[in-house]
């Protein structure tokens, strides 16, 4: 029992790492190419989330409301980007803070005014609602094995995107140097848009995949986006790997730690006590985790170069 | 006088006139916003040391501004229960304790985060000292003994020897007597060797270790004494509410105490002030027209982001003579 136990909280941790990472790479991918430090990114989540929730509430399909996220996302994304985070890139990081924090407010109010204050629900799409089994004869809900399969597909992709293809090739040229490649004839206005918008559709998958686990509410992406923060800096801010790397450890410790640590304090002391405390410094365990590797890496564990 | 003394001299006036022209005219709850006005002011005061003069960004000091709201709610709440704290120490309602303890603790705190954080620069120590102060917020959530996520309530403010806090008008004084010395803390830094050693590691690290100077240690003093002054507004903040709950330490008022600053004027002696004013009156007016006041402070933030940069004192000052 113990070890299925175990393995389901590992699969958790997985599948909180992936979701983590679906945000860090579109913050650290906006980061690498532009400089930017975008605290708006949560509010993308939340626009996906919300985008799914409504279309698969009107149209009775999760899977076109997915598609409604990463557009409404994307869109949202874009036009931020052309009417705000465009003035901000020869800024300094306080105005770039400043801004981006000013945006969460108009979003969250925004989405509030429309939507109002009450959560809303996703279902499972009737597909995926199933459950796997697990050695030790308990099972595992298929959804959130589903999700750890498209955080790995969406690392794939993105590392054949940068690797392989010819914007990713751009992309790469303008975390390197931004003035050569707008030289050398690349229509660089273009591409910071088409970077912001793939950074915010992958935050709104993030959110239509976790909408259907957890409650759509404003404020969702708060909490995420700060985790994410988190992932990239241990990661190294503005690399793709890091962020991975980052995402599934944040991942796995944190659920590990509210698994394990009550139950290794409950050695020591009475069980509400472990239980308490062990809570307590669960919840705090991914900052010691981050303090950790800055005091030996203050760059982060894959630290771009410069 | 210059301008910019003369401008932050009508500041501070103006401050003053608004709790004496509520009592003036029997409007007592403007003393309470001018209140939280001063308070917030003095958290801000206390940033402006970190940001203004160090160029610290610093997206955490939520966390000092709590800590200091926690240690006049955990003091208060043991002298009222009449429960030692550990150690034997007695709880105690006296405000110069409560004080004395927010400052030490928010300093001591302080001194960990910036030790760490400090070895980082720009974007990194914006989302380090963000994720320290988030560490500390879901402690003060999952800890149950004092209030976890409900926070703790202070049944009778504290008191401060010789006066009676009770009376609205006499605890603005103390606030306000605490932010005239948190200013005048600011203008002696600024103007001291300390200060001029802060202000050039932010202007140029390098000829700063050049002449022999290391910054690490200039900048983790700046951010020590900026807490402990955001520390103490937190117990105000807490006396005046009488009630500390997590969300003293939440990221939002991080956010909030830059805009504090932004909105009035970055490293400008009456900035905070000014912004303070400015923002707790935004609240307040706007608020009561509409609930989705927010929206629109967002949209403001923007546009003086955006367009017009250097706040109220800039506006009303011009320029700083030093970038």
């Amino acid at each position: 029992m113990q070890t299925a136990l175990l393995i389901e909280q590992i699969l958790n941790g997985l599948q909180f790492g992936v979701m983590l990472f679906l945000m860090a790479a579109g913050l650290t991918l906006i980061f690498g190419v532009m400089g930017l430090i975008n605290l708006a990114h949560g509010s993308l989540y939340m626009v996906g989330a919300f985008a799914c929730a409504t279309v698969a509430a009107a149209t009775g399909s999760f899977w076109l409301g997915l598609i409604a996220s990463l557009a409404a996302a994307a869109a949202a994304g874009a036009l931020i980007e052309v009417t705000v985070i465009r003035r901000l890139y020869d800024r300094d990081h306080l105005d770039q803070v400043l801004a981006t924090f000013a945006l969460i407010l108009v979003f969250s109010e925004g989405t509030r005014w429309v939507f109002g204050s009450i959560p809303l629900y996703l279902n499972i799409p009737p597909l995926l609602s199933g459950a796997i089994p697990l050695p030790g004869g308990s099972a595992y809900p298929l959804y959130r094995v589903a999700i750890i399969g498209v955080g790995i597909a969406v690392a794939v992709g993105l590392h054949l995107l940068i690797t392989r293809t010819r914007l990713g090739m751009r992309i790469r040229a303008g975390e390197s140097d931004r003035e050569m490649i707008g030289a050398l004839g690349v229509d660089i206005r273009t591409l910071y848009t088409v970077v912001f918008a793939l950074g915010a559709a992958l935050a709104g998958l993030a959110g239509a995949l976790v909408g259907a686990i957890q409650s759509v509410q404003v404020g969702m992406g708060e909490p995420v986006l700060i985790l994410a923060f988190v992932v990239i800096v241990i990661g190294g801010i503005g690399s793709i790997h890091g962020a991975l790397v980052g995402a599934l450890l944040v991942g796995l410790i944190d659920t590990l730690g509210r698994f394990l640590l009550p139950v290794a304090l409950a050695a020591f002391m009475g069980p509400s006590a472990a239980a308490s405390i062990g809570a307590s410094l669960a919840s705090i365990l991914i900052y010691v985790f981050m303090a950790l590797v800055l005091a030996i890496r203050p760059r982060g564990l894959f630290a771009a170069a410069g | 006088m210059s301008r910019e003394t003369l401008i932050s001299l009508v500041i501070v006036l103006a401050l003053l006139a608004i709790p004496l022209w509520a009592t003036a005219v029997g409007e007592t709850f403007y003393i309470t916003l001018a209140t939280r006005m001063a308070i917030l002011a003095l958290a801000a005061v206390g940033l402006n040391i970190a940001l203004g003069l160090g160029g610290l960004v610093s997206f955490g000091h939520a966390a000092f501004f709590g800590i200091g709201g926690y240690a006049a709610g955990i003091l208060a709440s043991h002298a009222f229960n009449m429960e030692p704290l550990p150690f034997g120490l007695p709880g105690t309602n006296a405000m110069p304790v409560i004080w004395a303890t927010a400052i030490v603790a928010s300093g001591l705190v302080a001194l960990a985060i910036g030790a760490i954080s400090l070895r980082t620069a720009g974007v990194y120590f914006i989302m380090i000292t963000l994720a320290f102060a988030q560490m500390i917020f879901y402690f003060a959530i999952s800890w149950p003994a004092y209030g976890g996520e409900d926070g703790l309530s202070i049944f009778v403010r504290n008191q401060f020897p010789g006066v009676n806090t009770l009376d609205g008008l006499t605890f603005f004084f103390v606030c306000f007597g605490l932010l005239m010395a948190g200013l005048l803390l600011f203008s002696l830094l600024r103007d001291s060797r300390f200060g001029a050693a802060l202000q050039a590691a932010r202007q140029n690290e390098r000829r700063l270790a050049t002449v022999g100077i290391a910054p690490y240690r200039i900048r983790l003093a700046a951010f020590v004494i900026s807490a402990m002054v955001t520390g103490v507004a937190g117990a105000l903040f807490a006396d005046l509410n009488r009630f500390v709950s997590p969300s003293m330490l939440s990221w939002h008022m991080s956010g909030e105490l830059i805009v504090l600053i932004i909105l009035g004027g970055v490293g400008r002696l009456a900035g905070p002030v000014a912004g303070a004013m400015l923002y707790v009156a935004f609240e307040y007016f706007l608020g009561g027209i509409t609930e989705r006041w927010q929206l629109f402070l967002g949209l403001l933030l923007l546009a003086v982001v955006l367009f017009a940069r250097g706040g109220v004192v800039g506006l009303l000052a011009g320029k700083a003579r030093h970038g």
